[in-house]
């Protein structure tokens, strides 16, 4: 993976602004996302690029692929779903204590985990998922398997809760995504970064040089589980309710993996440019091809994995290192590891 | 102590059965270092088409466990050939997560095709029949597939020790370059043991049916068990994964017994936690 130069970055951070300017507009001229569905895809793709960004974080800079992140994401959704359904407050304390606590939650995890390595690290993680998952559904004092329904109410910013009309959720959607961006787009140039970065080239060669690759891995990991819960927390209230299979399941882990993976790992861009293409995918097939009967969107959305796998582990980011490889073959002066892939 | 003896009978019944499901997945880790996340749809498919082939033309399980594992193994087979060929060497993750895609589609393409109903083998040779052991109920079908899966687990473990072609897989695993220049084609071998991890879940699958309803979702579960099983036998160890099981299956039936239902497969994951703590490449590991 390139580092980008100086005047990259200045580029990058010209599109950046302008992304987030142009998101920003289609909230505040009226009309602009009145369909209930286009808006619908814009704030599942903004979500899920959030939560895929956060789990980039880990499993992007630092190196660590974790399929544990249902379990923050759920601790974060939960928080919301108490503070609303239990205690009949508005959901942001709730939003809070759930985000810390699942940073809290991350740090005892990363103690048995980051012992291990590759294959051992994922399947310690997938454990994890089933012993909280399960633990929720026989828990009843968060709703047990019946989980939390949220009352009827009024919109309002107030309760985060809109029936009628989904600018709402948009404007939240796009504040979480330009957080969690921000964040990851300052990381990216602070000394943890570049300590992550370093572990994740070489754990060995980093620690001879001085970094504390555990200290770094925990951070990097209630980071990452911090932001997690933050995208729970919203997807409780998108959804009006919670329950335990929605949140904490393996193949709620997956999704934050694959749409990294699929744009590309370890990239600022790769997280959004993953969800902007798997979540118009996902919705309009299931839309489109409902006629053909259950499950067909879900093959396609495997084959889809299985082709990416194939042809570029990297992802979108990938391809179009590719081509840009391609065309400016020349100009570059070595350095890229392309070639080895 | 009836029921204790009943727990245990239960455990060591489960117990045996994970062995040969997890028995595939642990050869096919050791040899090319890839998680095969797809094993429990294999498992799914196996117990479909024997479903299939018991109501269409009235094979019984006994009988048609030859021909799941024969599917299983071309199954599995192709899919090394065609998928997970091509990933291995590009990253790390790359087919496990090809893999997890495979198992995606399998599954919906069986809840496509035969809807998410479950569907149990109904008038099998060992339907109904219960062996009575001093007070301890003992089902045959599921005593037969333990005992059948102790035998395979044997031939397996011979074949890989004790055969030519098994020392080649041997080789194959420790250093893939020394084998090749000593002429072993480690494709072929990556086939064959692809195919044979398939093998072996497409047999369990096949006795499976005779007592377990099928239906998509139904090897989600028990994937996890083989990960489990596997990264805590060490992986590559036949006996390893055997006794991991075994203790798996034990803890399964005696935490659902004395603690509570629910909390089982809890359990079953804590234990793993807890055991890579002391030891983080499991008990059998090096």
């Amino acid at each position: 993976m390139v580092e980008p130069a100086g005047k990259n970055r200045s580029v990058e951070g010209r599109v950046w602004i302008a992304l987030v300017a142009a998101l920003a507009l289609l909230a505040v001229i009226p009309g602009a996302i009145g369909n209930r569905f286009y808006a619908h895809v814009l704030v599942l793709i903004l979500l899920y690029a959030s939560m895929a960004q956060s789990w980039n974080i880990l499993g992007g800079y630092c190196g660590q692929v974790s399929f544990g992140h249902s379990v923050f994401f759920g601790i974060g959704a939960y928080g919301a779903g108490m503070a609303m359904v239990k205690y009949g407050t508005v959901p942001w304390p709730g939003v809070i204590i759930g985000a810390i606590l699942a940073a809290a939650v991350s740090a005892v995890i990363s103690w048995p985990c980051f012992k291990l390595r590759g294959h051992y690290f994922a399947i310690a993680t997938f454990a994890i998922v089933e012993i909280f998952g399960r633990l929720f559904l026989v828990w009843d004092w968060i709703g047990g398997a019946l989980g939390l329904d949220y009352p009827i109410m009024d919109d309002s910013w107030k309760y985060f809760l809109w029936s009628s009309d989904k600018t709402g959720y948009y404007a939240g959607a796009l504040v979480l995504f330009v957080l969690v961006f921000g964040v990851v787009r300052r990381m990216e140039r602070t000394r943890l970064g570049y300590y992550m970065r370093a572990v994740r080239e070489g754990q060995e060669t980093a620690e001879s040089l001085g970094v504390n690759s555990s200290l770094v891995k925990l951070m990097a990991m209630a980071l990452s589980a911090f932001f997690a819960a933050l995208c729970g927390a919203f997807f409780a209230q998108y959804n009006y309710r919670v329950d335990p299979p929605m949140v904490v399941s393996l193949d709620m882990s997956m999704k934050f993996v694959l749409i990294t993976i699929l744009g590309g790992m370890g990239t600022f861009w790769g997280p959004l440019l993953g969800a902007a293409v798997l979540i118009p995918l996902q919705e309009y097939t299931r839309t489109y091809l409902a006629s053909l009967g259950p499950g067909v969107d879900q093959m396609i959305y495997g084959l889809l994995i299985i082709f990416m796998m194939m042809r570029q582990p990297r992802g979108i980011m990938g391809f179009i290192g590719e081509f840009s490889g391609k065309a400016g073959k020349t100009a570059k002066k070595g350095g890229d590891d392309n070639a080895a892939s | 102590m009836t029921d204790f003896a009943q727990v245990l009978a239960d455990g060591l019944m489960n117990g045996a059965i994970y062995g040969l499901v997890a028995a595939g997945l642990s050869l096919i880790w050791g040899v090319m270092d890839v998680i095969n996340f797809a094993h429990g749809e294999f498992l799914m498919a196996a117990m479909y088409v024997c479903y299939w082939v018991g109501v269409l033309i009235g094979l019984d399980p006994l009988i048609s466990w030859v021909l799941t594992g024969a599917f299983l193994f071309l199954l599995s087979a192709v899919s090394y050939k065609v998928v997970v060929r091509r990933c291995i060497g590009k990253s790390a993750m790359a087919p496990l997560l090809a893999t997890f895609g495979l198992s995606i589609f399998l599954k919906n393409f069986c809840l496509n095709m035969f809807t998410p109903n479950f569907r149990l083998l109904s008038g099998t040779f060992l339907e109904g029949m219960v062996f009575n052991f001093f007070g301890m109920a003992i089902p045959a079908p599921q005593l037969a597939a333990s005992l059948f899966s102790l035998v395979m687990l044997y031939v397996l473990y011979y074949f890989v020790k004790r055969t030519r072609t098994g020392w080649a897989i041997q080789a194959t695993a420790m250093d893939k370059e020394a084998a090749e220049l000593m002429g072993i084609d480690t494709e072929r071998i990556f086939t064959l043991v692809f195919g044979l991890g398939g093998a072996c879940v497409g047999i369990a699958g096949g006795f499976m049916a005779s007592y377990l309803a099928v239906f998509p979702e139904v090897g989600t579960l028990f994937s996890l068990i083989a990960f489990v099983v596997v990264a805590l036998g060490g992986f590559g160890s036949i006996p390893g994964a055997l006794c991991a099981a075994i203790l798996i299956g034990l803890v399964e039936s005696f935490a659902g017994f004395y603690i509570a239902p629910v909390i089982k497969y809890v359990a079953v994951f804590a234990l793993y936690i807890v055991v890579i703590l002391i030891r983080p490449k499991g008990l059998f590991g090096w």
